[in-house]
């Protein structure tokens, strides 16, 4: 079986040096393997570091200690020690991450910014753009709001936006933060239907889903991330 | 892998007792965007101008695609910057000729490169006052009539013109309505992904550095103190400054 996706031996910690380097701990000797086209969930309390975790895997955190092995580019890379351009290329190619929260750009259309990591893949502008304008009217995001910048739109449908520019690639592995927190009954089927269509093409996907429902449709499995409890 | 475009190491500068640069290595690759951050007085400016040969360091290397910056004398160091380099400084006015029009602010770089052909020059220029959304039917007027904003973006066109492989700007977007600053952030974000520029950008804005750059270099007192991914360093940052800077940086 081969896993895109393994961590090994990930420990966190956060130095609060405006605290007076107060030193806090969220994860320690984590291990998990993400087959291809498995879906795990992270499960755990709130403030267990289920965020943490996926942030560290992106390499939006840095790791204290231990390895994240991902399949790039016919290899295997470690990003706790990958530089900036080699997580840049991984991000490009393999991996994607779709967060809470839309980071809005001023004066940038709604269908450009699911179009904008296609085009950085590879695909043309226009069939990026196609998809983009197909990923949307799939996730009932209405055709007026296409050409606008999201700034004004609603949570739910900046999230859809979101959704679409995380699924437009077919990234190999896929990490999913709350993708339904704000989505409605017939937008969260839609999500649904996107990663089982993901892990059907051998997509490895973790997820936070705190939607119960969604998640026993989609995860294969459940990942416990515990809280530490600090012994000192 | 690819070698960096330009590549410096152990840059040193001094200003009287004031350390402007101590040990400062530097690499920047085709295409990427690398912002320097930093407050006032950091050594982010010094930095930008000892890169682009316009200040010589006290020691030091500078690498330009094989070719050694500091040891190429005065001349080469300005037939660098008419082709292969551009620079946009932080007041429009050091960078544009205030008396000249428009179009012969950007006609005039491409002369430098060896343009010769009246047509296609001032056809060069009103695509790129188009590229740059300032109205071509304002070609013939001179800078000073324009807005900040206008002035700024025509400084882009200038220095775009010629299509250089790495352009160092010097806060861009500083002294300009935050309006404007976002339109020319927008701005510079499309024509850089779209050239493939390389681009040193000094700011001291965290937000521009967040949506501009590949990769964030954050100095203090002339030392680079952390360096990374732009995400991961205003996310997670290690070092008490960083963490001080991002921290101080109110939420819109």
């Amino acid at each position: 079986m081969s896993f895109p996706l393994v961590a090994e031996g990930l420990s966190k910690h956060f130095t609060l040096h405006l605290q007076g380097g107060v030193h806090i701990p969220v994860l320690r000797d984590v291990t998990l393997r993400v087959a291809r086209g498995e879906c795990v969930a992270l499960a755990g309390p709130s403030g267990a570091g289920k965020s943490t975790l996926m942030r560290c895997l992106y390499g939006n955190y840095s790791t204290g200690s231990g390895r994240i092995l991902v399949t790039h580019a016919g290899g295997s890379i470690d990003l706790a020690l990958a530089d900036a351009r080699a997580l840049r290329a991984v991000r490009r190619e393999t991996m994607g991450y779709v967060s809470q929260f839309l980071r809005v750009i001023p004066r940038v259309s709604a269908a450009e910014i699911v179009a904008e990591p296609m085009i950085a893949g590879g695909r043309s502008r226009e069939a990026a753009e196609t998809r983009a304008i197909a990923l949307l009217h799939r996730l009932n995001l209405p055709a007026t709001l296409h050409g606008l910048p999201p700034a004004t739109f609603s949570g739910g449908e900046q999230q859809r936006v979101n959704l679409a520019r995380g699924f437009g690639p077919d990234y190999p592995v896929l990490l999913l933060d709350e993708p339904t927190a704000s989505l409605d009954a017939a937008n969260r089927a839609v999500v649904v239907s996107l990663i089982t269509e993901a892990k059907a093409r051998g997509a490895a996907i973790v997820g936070i889903f705190h939607d119960t429902e969604v998640r026993d449709q989609v995860a294969d499995r459940l990942f416990d991330v515990t809280p530490i409890q600090d012994a000192a | 892998m690819s070698l960096p475009l330009l590549s410096a190491r152990d840059l040193d500068l001094r200003f009287g007792r004031v350390v402007a640069l101590d040990r400062v290595a530097v690499d920047i690759w085709p295409g990427e965007v690398v912002a320097i951050v930093g407050e006032s007085g950091s050594g982010k400016t010094s930095l930008l101008r000892v890169l682009s040969g316009l200040m010589l360091p006290d020691s030091g290397r500078v690498l330009y695609d094989g070719q050694d910056v500091l040891g190429m004398g005065e001349a080469g160091r300005r037939r660098l910057m008419r082709t292969d380099w551009g620079f946009v400084h932080q007041n429009p006015r050091d960078g544009l000729r205030m008396a000249v029009s428009a179009g012969g602010n950007i006609g005039e770089r491409l002369m430098a490169t060896g343009a010769r052909h009246y047509g296609n020059i001032r056809g060069a220029a009103a695509d790129w006052l188009a590229r740059v959304e300032i109205d071509p039917a304002r070609m013939d007027d001179p800078p000073r009539n324009f807005s900040g904003g206008m002035q700024q973006r025509l400084q882009i066109a200038r220095t775009l013109v010629t299509h250089p492989r790495l352009v160092f700007m010097d806060e861009p977007t500083g002294g300009l309505d935050v309006s404007v600053q976002a339109k020319l952030l927008d701005l510079i974000r499309r024509l850089v992904a779209d050239l493939g520029l390389a681009v040193m950008i000094v700011t001291h804005d965290i937000a521009a550095a967040r949506l501009l750059a590949h990769r964030v270099l954050v100095m203090r007192e002339g030392v680079v103190v952390e360096e990374g991914i732009t995400d991961r360093v205003l996310d997670d940052p290690q070092h008490p400054y960083t963490q001080l800077l991002v921290a101080s940086v109110l939420a819109a």
